[in-house]
Protein backbone atom coordinates (compact mmCIF):
# COMPACT_ATOMS: atom_id res chain seq x y z
CA UNK A 1 0.00 0.00 0.00
CA UNK A 2 1.31 3.45 -0.89
CA UNK A 3 1.39 6.17 1.75
CA UNK A 4 -1.37 8.24 0.13
CA UNK A 5 -3.71 5.25 0.39
CA UNK A 6 -3.53 5.05 4.17
CA UNK A 7 -6.63 5.58 6.23
CA UNK A 8 -6.35 8.12 9.05
CA UNK A 9 -6.16 5.44 11.74
CA UNK A 10 -3.42 3.62 9.78
CA UNK A 11 -1.48 6.86 9.32
CA UNK A 12 -1.76 7.72 13.03
CA UNK A 13 -0.56 4.23 13.96
CA UNK A 14 2.42 4.35 11.60
CA UNK A 15 3.40 7.83 12.76
CA UNK A 16 3.12 6.69 16.36
CA UNK A 17 5.36 3.69 15.78
CA UNK A 18 7.89 5.77 13.88
CA UNK A 19 7.35 3.72 10.70
CA UNK A 20 6.90 6.93 8.76
CA UNK A 21 7.61 10.57 9.55
CA UNK A 22 5.14 13.38 9.00
CA UNK A 23 7.57 14.91 6.53
CA UNK A 24 7.63 11.69 4.45
CA UNK A 25 3.86 11.37 4.61
CA UNK A 26 3.30 15.02 3.68
CA UNK A 27 5.73 14.77 0.77
CA UNK A 28 3.88 11.67 -0.46
CA UNK A 29 0.56 13.51 -0.31
CA UNK A 30 2.00 16.52 -2.14
CA UNK A 31 3.27 14.19 -4.89
CA UNK A 32 -0.19 12.63 -5.09
CA UNK A 33 -1.75 16.09 -5.36
CA UNK A 34 0.62 16.99 -8.18
CA UNK A 35 -0.33 13.78 -9.98
CA UNK A 36 -4.12 13.90 -9.54
CA UNK A 37 -5.05 17.58 -9.41
CA UNK A 38 -4.94 18.20 -13.17
CA UNK A 39 -7.70 15.57 -13.47
CA UNK A 40 -9.67 15.81 -10.20
CA UNK A 41 -9.42 19.54 -9.37
CA UNK A 42 -10.21 18.99 -5.71
CA UNK A 43 -8.21 21.96 -4.38
CA UNK A 44 -8.69 25.70 -4.76
CA UNK A 45 -5.62 26.66 -2.71
CA UNK A 46 -2.47 24.67 -1.94
CA UNK A 47 -0.19 25.48 0.99
CA UNK A 48 2.67 23.11 0.19
CA UNK A 49 5.48 25.18 1.72
CA UNK A 50 3.65 25.77 4.99
CA UNK A 51 2.61 22.10 5.07
CA UNK A 52 6.22 20.93 4.92
CA UNK A 53 7.14 23.32 7.74
CA UNK A 54 4.18 22.07 9.82
CA UNK A 55 5.23 18.46 9.12
CA UNK A 56 8.75 19.12 10.38
CA UNK A 57 7.33 20.80 13.47
CA UNK A 58 5.02 17.81 14.01
CA UNK A 59 7.96 15.41 13.82
CA UNK A 60 9.82 17.51 16.39
CA UNK A 61 6.75 17.64 18.65
CA UNK A 62 6.40 13.86 18.46
CA UNK A 63 10.09 13.38 19.25
CA UNK A 64 9.57 15.62 22.29
CA UNK A 65 6.62 13.50 23.45
CA UNK A 66 4.03 16.17 22.62
CA UNK A 67 1.98 14.44 19.93
CA UNK A 68 -1.72 15.26 19.68
CA UNK A 69 -4.18 12.72 18.26
CA UNK A 70 -3.66 13.92 14.67
CA UNK A 71 0.00 14.85 15.02
CA UNK A 72 1.62 15.06 11.60
CA UNK A 73 -1.38 13.92 9.53
CA UNK A 74 -1.67 15.91 6.26
CA UNK A 75 -5.17 16.96 5.20
CA UNK A 76 -7.06 19.62 3.29
CA UNK A 77 -10.22 21.38 4.45
CA UNK A 78 -13.35 22.55 2.67
CA UNK A 79 -12.88 26.17 1.66
CA UNK A 80 -15.87 27.28 3.72
CA UNK A 81 -13.81 27.03 6.94
CA UNK A 82 -11.82 30.12 7.93
CA UNK A 83 -8.09 29.52 8.15
CA UNK A 84 -5.89 32.27 9.57
CA UNK A 85 -3.52 33.59 6.92
CA UNK A 86 -4.77 31.16 4.24
CA UNK A 87 -7.24 32.50 1.69
CA UNK A 88 -10.80 31.27 2.20
CA UNK A 89 -13.00 31.74 -0.86
CA UNK A 90 -16.09 29.68 -0.07
CA UNK A 91 -15.96 28.81 -3.77
CA UNK A 92 -16.98 32.36 -4.66
CA UNK A 93 -15.35 35.08 -6.71
CA UNK A 94 -16.72 37.60 -4.23
CA UNK A 95 -14.29 36.17 -1.64
CA UNK A 96 -11.45 35.19 -3.95
CA UNK A 97 -8.91 37.36 -2.12
CA UNK A 98 -10.27 37.02 1.42
CA UNK A 99 -7.62 36.02 3.98
CA UNK A 100 -9.25 35.42 7.38
CA UNK A 101 -7.58 36.96 10.43
CA UNK A 102 -8.60 33.98 12.58
CA UNK A 103 -9.14 30.22 12.50
CA UNK A 104 -12.57 28.63 12.71
CA UNK A 105 -13.10 26.96 16.10
CA UNK A 106 -12.80 23.50 14.59
CA UNK A 107 -9.73 24.44 12.55
CA UNK A 108 -8.09 25.59 15.76
CA UNK A 109 -8.95 22.25 17.35
CA UNK A 110 -7.49 20.33 14.39
CA UNK A 111 -4.31 22.39 14.57
CA UNK A 112 -4.02 21.77 18.31
CA UNK A 113 -4.38 18.05 17.55
CA UNK A 114 -1.43 18.33 15.17
CA UNK A 115 -2.99 18.30 11.69
CA UNK A 116 -0.82 19.46 8.77
CA UNK A 117 -2.84 21.71 6.42
CA UNK A 118 -2.30 20.89 2.73
CA UNK A 119 -4.78 23.41 1.35
CA UNK A 120 -8.44 24.22 0.81
CA UNK A 121 -10.93 22.11 -1.12
CA UNK A 122 -13.15 23.17 -3.99
CA UNK A 123 -16.89 23.48 -3.34
CA UNK A 124 -20.15 24.82 -4.71
CA UNK A 125 -20.26 28.57 -4.17
CA UNK A 126 -21.37 29.31 -0.59
CA UNK A 127 -22.16 25.57 -0.30
CA UNK A 128 -25.13 25.94 -2.66
CA UNK A 129 -25.24 22.93 -4.92
CA UNK A 130 -25.13 19.18 -5.31
CA UNK A 131 -22.40 18.72 -7.92
CA UNK A 132 -19.59 21.28 -7.33
CA UNK A 133 -20.41 22.65 -10.79
CA UNK A 134 -21.50 25.84 -9.02
CA UNK A 135 -17.95 26.57 -7.89
CA UNK A 136 -17.00 30.10 -8.87
CA UNK A 137 -13.68 28.76 -10.17
CA UNK A 138 -13.92 25.29 -11.74
CA UNK A 139 -15.83 22.02 -11.43
CA UNK A 140 -14.30 19.10 -9.54
CA UNK A 141 -14.34 15.61 -11.01
CA UNK A 142 -15.24 12.26 -9.48
CA UNK A 143 -12.06 10.17 -9.01
CA UNK A 144 -14.00 6.98 -9.84
CA UNK A 145 -15.10 8.35 -13.20
CA UNK A 146 -13.76 11.71 -14.32
CA UNK A 147 -16.83 12.31 -16.49
CA UNK A 148 -19.03 12.26 -13.39
CA UNK A 149 -19.73 14.89 -10.75
CA UNK A 150 -18.25 14.22 -7.29
CA UNK A 151 -21.42 15.51 -5.62
CA UNK A 152 -21.71 18.72 -3.66
CA UNK A 153 -21.33 21.02 -2.07
CA UNK A 154 -18.34 19.31 -0.41
CA UNK A 155 -17.40 17.80 -3.78
CA UNK A 156 -13.74 18.76 -3.73
CA UNK A 157 -13.46 17.51 -0.17
CA UNK A 158 -14.94 14.07 -0.91
CA UNK A 159 -13.06 13.78 -4.21
CA UNK A 160 -9.77 14.56 -2.47
CA UNK A 161 -10.26 11.92 0.23
CA UNK A 162 -11.26 9.36 -2.43
CA UNK A 163 -8.33 10.28 -4.69
CA UNK A 164 -5.79 10.00 -1.90
CA UNK A 165 -4.81 13.67 -2.02
CA UNK A 166 -5.97 14.20 1.58
CA UNK A 167 -5.86 11.62 4.38
CA UNK A 168 -9.12 12.98 5.79
CA UNK A 169 -11.06 16.23 5.62
CA UNK A 170 -13.87 18.25 7.14
CA UNK A 171 -16.83 19.42 5.09
CA UNK A 172 -20.15 21.06 5.86
CA UNK A 173 -23.69 19.79 5.38
CA UNK A 174 -26.71 22.10 5.07
CA UNK A 175 -29.02 19.72 3.20
CA UNK A 176 -26.77 16.75 2.45
CA UNK A 177 -23.51 18.38 1.40
CA UNK A 178 -21.31 15.94 3.32
CA UNK A 179 -23.31 12.73 2.83
CA UNK A 180 -24.23 13.06 -0.86
CA UNK A 181 -20.65 13.68 -2.13
CA UNK A 182 -19.33 11.01 0.27
CA UNK A 183 -21.82 8.58 -1.29
CA UNK A 184 -20.82 9.54 -4.83
CA UNK A 185 -17.09 9.27 -4.08
CA UNK A 186 -17.14 6.02 -2.06
CA UNK A 187 -15.99 7.50 1.25
CA UNK A 188 -17.52 8.04 4.70
CA UNK A 189 -19.31 11.32 5.43
CA UNK A 190 -20.82 12.26 8.78
CA UNK A 191 -23.15 15.17 9.47
CA UNK A 192 -23.18 15.40 13.27
CA UNK A 193 -26.13 16.57 15.35
CA UNK A 194 -26.72 20.31 14.91
CA UNK A 195 -24.75 22.03 17.66
CA UNK A 196 -22.30 19.15 18.21
CA UNK A 197 -19.54 21.00 16.28
CA UNK A 198 -19.12 24.76 16.54
CA UNK A 199 -20.05 26.85 13.50
CA UNK A 200 -17.78 29.72 14.55
CA UNK A 201 -15.56 30.57 11.58
CA UNK A 202 -17.70 28.60 9.15
CA UNK A 203 -18.86 30.95 6.37
CA UNK A 204 -22.62 30.96 6.91
CA UNK A 205 -25.14 29.70 4.34
CA UNK A 206 -28.27 28.73 6.32
CA UNK A 207 -27.51 29.13 10.01
CA UNK A 208 -30.24 26.85 11.41
CA UNK A 209 -29.13 23.99 9.15
CA UNK A 210 -25.34 24.25 8.58
CA UNK A 211 -23.21 21.69 10.38
CA UNK A 212 -19.56 20.70 9.90
CA UNK A 213 -18.40 17.08 9.99
CA UNK A 214 -15.72 14.65 8.84
CA UNK A 215 -15.21 13.06 5.43
CA UNK A 216 -12.93 10.06 5.78
CA UNK A 217 -12.01 6.64 4.38
CA UNK A 218 -13.48 4.62 7.25
CA UNK A 219 -16.00 4.93 10.06
CA UNK A 220 -13.19 4.59 12.60
CA UNK A 221 -11.50 7.59 10.96
CA UNK A 222 -14.72 9.60 11.24
CA UNK A 223 -14.98 8.77 14.95
CA UNK A 224 -11.43 10.00 15.51
CA UNK A 225 -11.98 13.29 13.66
CA UNK A 226 -15.29 13.97 15.42
CA UNK A 227 -13.68 13.36 18.81
CA UNK A 228 -11.26 16.18 17.94
CA UNK A 229 -13.66 18.77 16.48
CA UNK A 230 -16.75 18.23 18.68
CA UNK A 231 -17.38 20.20 21.83
CA UNK A 232 -18.80 23.38 23.26
CA UNK A 233 -17.70 26.76 21.94
CA UNK A 234 -18.76 29.86 23.88
CA UNK A 235 -18.38 31.89 20.67
CA UNK A 236 -21.25 29.96 19.02
CA UNK A 237 -24.54 30.45 20.82
CA UNK A 238 -25.96 27.34 19.10
CA UNK A 239 -23.08 25.13 20.23
CA UNK A 240 -24.24 22.41 22.62
CA UNK A 241 -22.54 22.20 26.03
CA UNK A 242 -22.84 18.46 26.71
CA UNK A 243 -19.54 16.55 27.00
CA UNK A 244 -18.03 14.69 24.04
CA UNK A 245 -18.41 10.91 24.45
CA UNK A 246 -15.70 8.33 23.81
CA UNK A 247 -16.49 7.75 20.14
CA UNK A 248 -13.67 5.20 19.69
CA UNK A 249 -15.31 2.95 22.31
CA UNK A 250 -18.62 3.03 20.43
CA UNK A 251 -16.99 1.33 17.42
CA UNK A 252 -16.91 -1.99 19.22
CA UNK A 253 -20.57 -2.01 20.22
CA UNK A 254 -21.76 -4.01 17.20
CA UNK A 255 -25.33 -4.15 15.91
CA UNK A 256 -26.73 -7.14 17.79
CA UNK A 257 -30.07 -6.17 19.28
CA UNK A 258 -30.24 -2.81 17.51
CA UNK A 259 -33.51 -1.94 15.79
CA UNK A 260 -32.99 -0.22 12.43
CA UNK A 261 -35.98 1.55 10.90
CA UNK A 262 -36.56 1.31 7.14
CA UNK A 263 -38.80 4.21 6.01
CA UNK A 264 -41.14 3.20 3.22
CA UNK A 265 -40.95 6.77 1.86
CA UNK A 266 -37.25 6.24 1.02
CA UNK A 267 -38.05 3.40 -1.42
CA UNK A 268 -40.35 4.99 -3.96
CA UNK A 269 -40.51 5.82 -7.67
CA UNK A 270 -37.45 7.76 -8.77
CA UNK A 271 -35.04 5.62 -6.79
CA UNK A 272 -32.51 4.12 -9.20
CA UNK A 273 -32.86 0.28 -9.25
CA UNK A 274 -29.12 -0.20 -8.70
CA UNK A 275 -29.19 2.12 -5.70
CA UNK A 276 -32.22 0.29 -4.30
CA UNK A 277 -30.61 -3.14 -4.76
CA UNK A 278 -27.31 -2.02 -3.22
CA UNK A 279 -28.94 -0.38 -0.21
CA UNK A 280 -31.22 -3.39 0.39
CA UNK A 281 -28.20 -5.71 0.20
CA UNK A 282 -26.42 -3.55 2.79
CA UNK A 283 -29.47 -3.66 5.06
CA UNK A 284 -29.59 -7.44 4.69
CA UNK A 285 -25.91 -7.56 5.69
CA UNK A 286 -26.71 -5.60 8.85
CA UNK A 287 -29.60 -7.96 9.56
CA UNK A 288 -27.20 -10.87 9.19
CA UNK A 289 -24.93 -9.23 11.75
CA UNK A 290 -27.75 -9.21 14.29
CA UNK A 291 -29.71 -6.01 13.71
CA UNK A 292 -33.49 -6.09 13.42
CA UNK A 293 -34.97 -4.27 10.42
CA UNK A 294 -38.25 -2.55 11.29
CA UNK A 295 -40.57 -1.00 8.64
CA UNK A 296 -41.35 2.60 9.63
CA UNK A 297 -42.98 5.65 8.08
CA UNK A 298 -41.88 9.28 7.81
CA UNK A 299 -45.12 10.59 6.31
CA UNK A 300 -43.95 14.15 5.65
CA UNK A 301 -40.84 13.16 3.68
CA UNK A 302 -42.33 14.53 0.44
CA UNK A 303 -42.62 17.96 2.01
CA UNK A 304 -38.99 18.23 3.11
CA UNK A 305 -37.78 19.46 -0.27
CA UNK A 306 -40.11 22.49 -0.49
CA UNK A 307 -39.54 23.27 3.21
CA UNK A 308 -35.79 23.17 2.73
CA UNK A 309 -35.84 25.28 -0.43
CA UNK A 310 -37.77 27.99 1.38
CA UNK A 311 -35.89 28.01 4.69
CA UNK A 312 -32.35 27.64 3.34
CA UNK A 313 -32.60 30.41 0.72
CA UNK A 314 -34.39 32.68 3.21
CA UNK A 315 -31.54 32.32 5.70
CA UNK A 316 -29.01 32.64 2.86
CA UNK A 317 -30.53 35.89 1.63
CA UNK A 318 -30.01 37.30 5.12
CA UNK A 319 -26.51 35.85 5.65
CA UNK A 320 -25.25 36.93 2.26
CA UNK A 321 -26.36 40.53 2.80
CA UNK A 322 -22.93 41.06 4.41
CA UNK A 323 -21.26 40.93 0.98
CA UNK A 324 -21.60 44.59 0.15
CA UNK A 325 -18.14 45.54 -1.10
CA UNK A 326 -17.31 47.54 2.05
CA UNK A 327 -15.60 45.35 4.65
CA UNK A 328 -13.97 42.50 2.73
CA UNK A 329 -14.13 40.63 -0.53
CA UNK A 330 -14.73 41.95 -4.04
CA UNK A 331 -15.73 45.57 -4.40
CA UNK A 332 -16.80 47.02 -7.76
CA UNK A 333 -16.72 50.82 -7.71
CA UNK A 334 -17.55 52.42 -11.01
CA UNK A 335 -16.17 55.90 -11.77
CA UNK A 336 -18.74 58.40 -10.51
CA UNK A 337 -20.97 55.68 -9.07
CA UNK A 338 -22.56 55.98 -5.65
CA UNK A 339 -22.98 53.62 -2.72
CA UNK A 340 -26.00 51.83 -4.22
CA UNK A 341 -24.14 51.27 -7.50
CA UNK A 342 -21.31 49.70 -5.53
CA UNK A 343 -23.71 47.31 -3.78
CA UNK A 344 -25.48 46.34 -7.01
CA UNK A 345 -22.35 45.92 -9.12
CA UNK A 346 -20.38 44.08 -6.45
CA UNK A 347 -23.09 41.54 -5.68
CA UNK A 348 -24.20 41.02 -9.29
CA UNK A 349 -20.65 40.44 -10.53
CA UNK A 350 -19.43 38.59 -7.44
CA UNK A 351 -22.20 36.02 -7.03
CA UNK A 352 -22.73 33.15 -9.47
CA UNK A 353 -26.09 32.11 -10.98
CA UNK A 354 -27.10 29.59 -8.27
CA UNK A 355 -26.37 32.01 -5.45
CA UNK A 356 -28.32 34.75 -7.20
CA UNK A 357 -31.22 32.33 -7.74
CA UNK A 358 -31.33 31.37 -4.05
CA UNK A 359 -30.90 34.91 -2.77
CA UNK A 360 -33.80 35.94 -5.03
CA UNK A 361 -35.93 33.00 -3.82
CA UNK A 362 -35.15 33.75 -0.18
CA UNK A 363 -35.76 37.47 -0.51
CA UNK A 364 -39.11 36.74 -2.17
CA UNK A 365 -40.12 34.24 0.54
CA UNK A 366 -39.35 36.78 3.26
CA UNK A 367 -40.85 39.80 1.52
CA UNK A 368 -44.00 41.57 2.64
CA UNK A 369 -47.12 39.72 1.60
CA UNK A 370 -45.42 36.36 1.07
CA UNK A 371 -43.83 35.67 4.46
CA UNK A 372 -46.79 33.73 5.91
CA UNK A 373 -47.42 31.72 2.73
CA UNK A 374 -43.83 30.59 2.38
CA UNK A 375 -41.45 31.04 5.33
CA UNK A 376 -44.13 30.83 8.03
CA UNK A 377 -45.71 27.73 6.47
CA UNK A 378 -42.30 26.08 5.95
CA UNK A 379 -41.46 26.55 9.63
CA UNK A 380 -44.71 24.80 10.62
CA UNK A 381 -44.11 21.86 8.26
CA UNK A 382 -40.57 21.65 9.62
CA UNK A 383 -42.20 20.90 12.98
CA UNK A 384 -44.22 18.05 11.41
CA UNK A 385 -41.05 16.58 9.88
CA UNK A 386 -39.24 16.79 13.23
CA UNK A 387 -42.20 15.09 14.95
CA UNK A 388 -42.13 12.26 12.36
CA UNK A 389 -38.56 11.44 13.37
CA UNK A 390 -39.32 11.72 17.09
CA UNK A 391 -42.15 9.20 16.70
CA UNK A 392 -39.96 6.77 14.75
CA UNK A 393 -37.09 7.02 17.24
CA UNK A 394 -39.43 5.88 20.00
CA UNK A 395 -39.47 2.53 18.18
CA UNK A 396 -36.00 2.17 16.62
CA UNK A 397 -32.37 3.02 17.41
CA UNK A 398 -31.52 4.35 13.95
CA UNK A 399 -32.88 4.64 10.41
CA UNK A 400 -31.22 3.14 7.33
CA UNK A 401 -31.83 3.91 3.66
CA UNK A 402 -30.36 5.44 0.51
CA UNK A 403 -28.32 8.66 0.59
CA UNK A 404 -29.33 9.97 -2.80
CA UNK A 405 -31.64 8.61 -5.52
CA UNK A 406 -28.98 7.88 -8.17
CA UNK A 407 -25.27 7.18 -8.52
CA UNK A 408 -23.16 10.19 -9.53
CA UNK A 409 -24.49 11.71 -12.75
CA UNK A 410 -22.45 13.16 -15.61
CA UNK A 411 -20.98 16.64 -15.40
CA UNK A 412 -23.35 19.06 -17.14
CA UNK A 413 -26.33 16.68 -17.06
CA UNK A 414 -28.51 18.70 -14.65
CA UNK A 415 -26.82 22.06 -14.64
CA UNK A 416 -29.71 23.89 -16.39
CA UNK A 417 -32.48 22.27 -14.36
CA UNK A 418 -32.33 23.47 -10.74
CA UNK A 419 -35.36 21.46 -9.62
CA UNK A 420 -33.83 18.20 -10.87
CA UNK A 421 -30.57 19.09 -9.18
CA UNK A 422 -32.37 19.83 -5.89
CA UNK A 423 -33.87 16.30 -5.97
CA UNK A 424 -30.37 14.92 -5.33
CA UNK A 425 -30.88 15.89 -1.69
CA UNK A 426 -34.36 14.43 -1.26
CA UNK A 427 -33.24 11.76 1.29
CA UNK A 428 -30.74 13.90 3.19
CA UNK A 429 -32.24 17.30 3.84
CA UNK A 430 -34.96 16.23 6.29
CA UNK A 431 -32.22 15.33 8.81
CA UNK A 432 -30.90 18.90 8.62
CA UNK A 433 -34.41 20.27 9.14
CA UNK A 434 -34.70 18.10 12.28
CA UNK A 435 -31.07 18.69 13.40
CA UNK A 436 -30.29 14.96 13.41
CA UNK A 437 -26.98 13.19 12.78
CA UNK A 438 -26.64 11.26 9.52
CA UNK A 439 -23.82 9.28 7.99
CA UNK A 440 -23.08 7.90 4.53
CA UNK A 441 -20.90 4.81 4.21
CA UNK A 442 -19.77 3.04 1.02
CA UNK A 443 -22.13 0.14 0.25
CA UNK A 444 -21.26 -0.89 -3.29
CA UNK A 445 -20.95 0.21 -6.89
CA UNK A 446 -23.18 0.62 -9.94
CA UNK A 447 -22.47 -1.47 -13.04
CA UNK A 448 -20.73 1.62 -14.42
CA UNK A 449 -18.36 1.52 -11.43
CA UNK A 450 -19.75 4.57 -9.62
CA UNK A 451 -20.01 4.28 -5.80
CA UNK A 452 -23.30 3.96 -3.93
CA UNK A 453 -23.70 4.82 -0.25
CA UNK A 454 -25.89 3.65 2.62
CA UNK A 455 -27.31 6.34 4.90
CA UNK A 456 -27.67 5.83 8.67
CA UNK A 457 -29.67 8.43 10.61
CA UNK A 458 -29.91 8.61 14.39
CA UNK A 459 -31.67 10.59 17.10
CA UNK A 460 -30.06 13.78 18.39
CA UNK A 461 -26.54 13.13 19.74
CA UNK A 462 -26.64 9.44 18.73
CA UNK A 463 -23.39 9.59 16.75
CA UNK A 464 -22.18 6.61 18.80
CA UNK A 465 -24.98 4.46 17.36
CA UNK A 466 -24.07 5.53 13.82
CA UNK A 467 -20.44 4.62 14.44
CA UNK A 468 -21.43 1.24 15.90
CA UNK A 469 -23.60 0.38 12.89
CA UNK A 470 -21.17 1.73 10.31
CA UNK A 471 -18.10 0.10 11.82
CA UNK A 472 -19.81 -3.28 12.17
CA UNK A 473 -20.75 -3.07 8.48
CA UNK A 474 -17.19 -2.14 7.47
CA UNK A 475 -15.75 -5.02 9.51
CA UNK A 476 -17.92 -7.38 7.44
CA UNK A 477 -17.47 -5.79 3.99
CA UNK A 478 -14.68 -4.28 1.88
CA UNK A 479 -16.38 -1.54 -0.19
CA UNK A 480 -14.53 1.14 1.81
CA UNK A 481 -11.16 -0.50 1.09
CA UNK A 482 -11.42 -0.08 -2.69
CA UNK A 483 -9.58 2.84 -4.27
CA UNK A 484 -10.37 4.55 -7.59
CA UNK A 485 -8.14 3.61 -10.55
CA UNK A 486 -6.59 7.04 -10.96
CA UNK B 1 -47.80 32.66 -12.90
CA UNK B 2 -46.51 32.89 -9.32
CA UNK B 3 -44.08 35.73 -9.89
CA UNK B 4 -44.04 38.30 -12.68
CA UNK B 5 -41.07 39.97 -14.33
CA UNK B 6 -41.86 43.20 -12.52
CA UNK B 7 -41.92 41.37 -9.17
CA UNK B 8 -38.57 39.81 -10.03
CA UNK B 9 -37.24 43.31 -10.62
CA UNK B 10 -38.66 44.44 -7.26
CA UNK B 11 -37.13 41.46 -5.42
CA UNK B 12 -33.78 42.06 -7.16
CA UNK B 13 -33.84 45.63 -5.89
CA UNK B 14 -34.55 44.42 -2.35
CA UNK B 15 -31.67 41.93 -2.63
CA UNK B 16 -29.33 44.59 -4.05
CA UNK B 17 -28.84 42.70 -7.30
CA UNK B 18 -28.65 44.14 -10.81
CA UNK B 19 -30.13 41.75 -13.38
CA UNK B 20 -29.76 41.86 -17.15
CA UNK B 21 -32.93 41.54 -19.21
CA UNK B 22 -31.94 38.02 -20.25
CA UNK B 23 -31.16 36.98 -16.68
CA UNK B 24 -34.39 38.48 -15.41
CA UNK B 25 -36.43 36.49 -17.95
CA UNK B 26 -34.60 33.24 -17.12
CA UNK B 27 -34.98 33.81 -13.37
CA UNK B 28 -38.68 34.57 -13.73
CA UNK B 29 -39.18 31.21 -15.43
CA UNK B 30 -37.03 29.26 -12.97
CA UNK B 31 -38.50 30.92 -9.86
CA UNK B 32 -41.99 30.15 -11.16
CA UNK B 33 -41.09 26.48 -11.54
CA UNK B 34 -39.61 26.38 -8.04
CA UNK B 35 -42.49 28.29 -6.43
CA UNK B 36 -45.00 25.99 -8.13
CA UNK B 37 -43.20 23.02 -6.57
CA UNK B 38 -43.44 24.81 -3.20
CA UNK B 39 -47.23 24.81 -3.53
CA UNK B 40 -47.14 21.24 -2.26
CA UNK B 41 -47.02 22.71 1.24
CA UNK B 42 -50.53 24.09 0.78
CA UNK B 43 -51.83 20.49 0.88
CA UNK B 44 -51.15 20.39 4.61
CA UNK B 45 -53.38 21.89 7.28
CA UNK B 46 -50.90 23.42 9.70
CA UNK B 47 -53.29 25.49 11.76
CA UNK B 48 -52.19 25.35 15.37
CA UNK B 49 -48.77 23.84 14.51
CA UNK B 50 -45.95 25.86 16.04
CA UNK B 51 -43.04 26.85 13.83
CA UNK B 52 -39.62 25.26 14.25
CA UNK B 53 -36.94 27.89 13.92
CA UNK B 54 -34.29 25.86 15.71
CA UNK B 55 -34.18 22.07 15.76
CA UNK B 56 -32.79 21.85 19.31
CA UNK B 57 -33.52 23.68 22.52
CA UNK B 58 -30.85 26.31 23.08
CA UNK B 59 -29.13 26.14 26.42
CA UNK B 60 -26.50 28.47 27.79
CA UNK B 61 -26.75 30.79 24.81
CA UNK B 62 -25.46 33.71 26.86
CA UNK B 63 -21.78 33.87 27.68
CA UNK B 64 -20.29 35.74 30.66
CA UNK B 65 -20.31 39.51 30.29
CA UNK B 66 -16.56 39.88 30.30
CA UNK B 67 -14.34 42.13 28.22
CA UNK B 68 -12.15 40.12 25.86
CA UNK B 69 -9.52 40.87 23.30
CA UNK B 70 -11.00 41.72 19.92
CA UNK B 71 -9.58 42.23 16.44
CA UNK B 72 -7.29 45.24 16.27
CA UNK B 73 -7.78 47.89 13.59
CA UNK B 74 -5.04 46.54 11.39
CA UNK B 75 -6.43 43.01 11.22
CA UNK B 76 -10.05 44.17 11.00
CA UNK B 77 -9.23 46.38 8.01
CA UNK B 78 -6.76 44.00 6.36
CA UNK B 79 -9.31 42.69 3.86
CA UNK B 80 -11.08 46.00 3.27
CA UNK B 81 -11.21 47.12 -0.37
CA UNK B 82 -10.48 50.68 0.81
CA UNK B 83 -9.61 52.13 4.21
CA UNK B 84 -7.67 54.95 5.85
CA UNK B 85 -6.19 52.82 8.61
CA UNK B 86 -9.04 53.75 10.99
CA UNK B 87 -12.25 53.32 8.98
CA UNK B 88 -13.69 51.64 5.91
CA UNK B 89 -14.00 54.03 2.98
CA UNK B 90 -17.11 53.91 0.78
CA UNK B 91 -18.27 56.05 -2.16
CA UNK B 92 -19.55 59.48 -1.18
CA UNK B 93 -23.27 59.46 -0.30
CA UNK B 94 -23.91 63.14 0.24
Amino acid sequence: MELHELSLTQAVEMLGKGEVSSLELTQALLRRIEDTEPRVKAYLTLTAGAALEQAQAADQARAAGQAGPLCGVPAGLKDVLCTAGVRTTCGSKILQNFVPPFDAFLVNKLKQAGMVLLGKHNMDEFAMGSSTENSGFEASHNPWDLAAIPGGSSGGTAASVAAGSSIFSVGTDTGGSIRQPASHCGVVGLKPTYGRVSRFGLVAFASSLDQAGPITRSVADAALVLSVIAGHDPDDSTSDPRPVPDYAASLQRGVKGLKLGVPKEFFVAGLDPEVEATVKAAMAELEGLGAELVPVSLPHTDYALPVYYIIAPAEASSNLARYDGVKYGMSVRAQGGGLMDMYLDTRSQGFGPEVIRRVMLGTYALSAGYYDAYYGKAGQVRTLIRCDFEAVFEKVDAIVGPVTPTPAFDIGQKVDDPLQMYLSDVFTLSTNLAGLPGMSIPAGFSTAGRPIGLQIIGPHFAEETLFAVGHAYQQATDHHLRRPPL
Amino acid sequence: MKISTSEVAHVAALARLRLSEEMSAKLTEQLNDILTAMDKLAELDTSGVPSTNHALELSGAMRPDQARESLDHERALANAPDSDGQSFIVPKVI
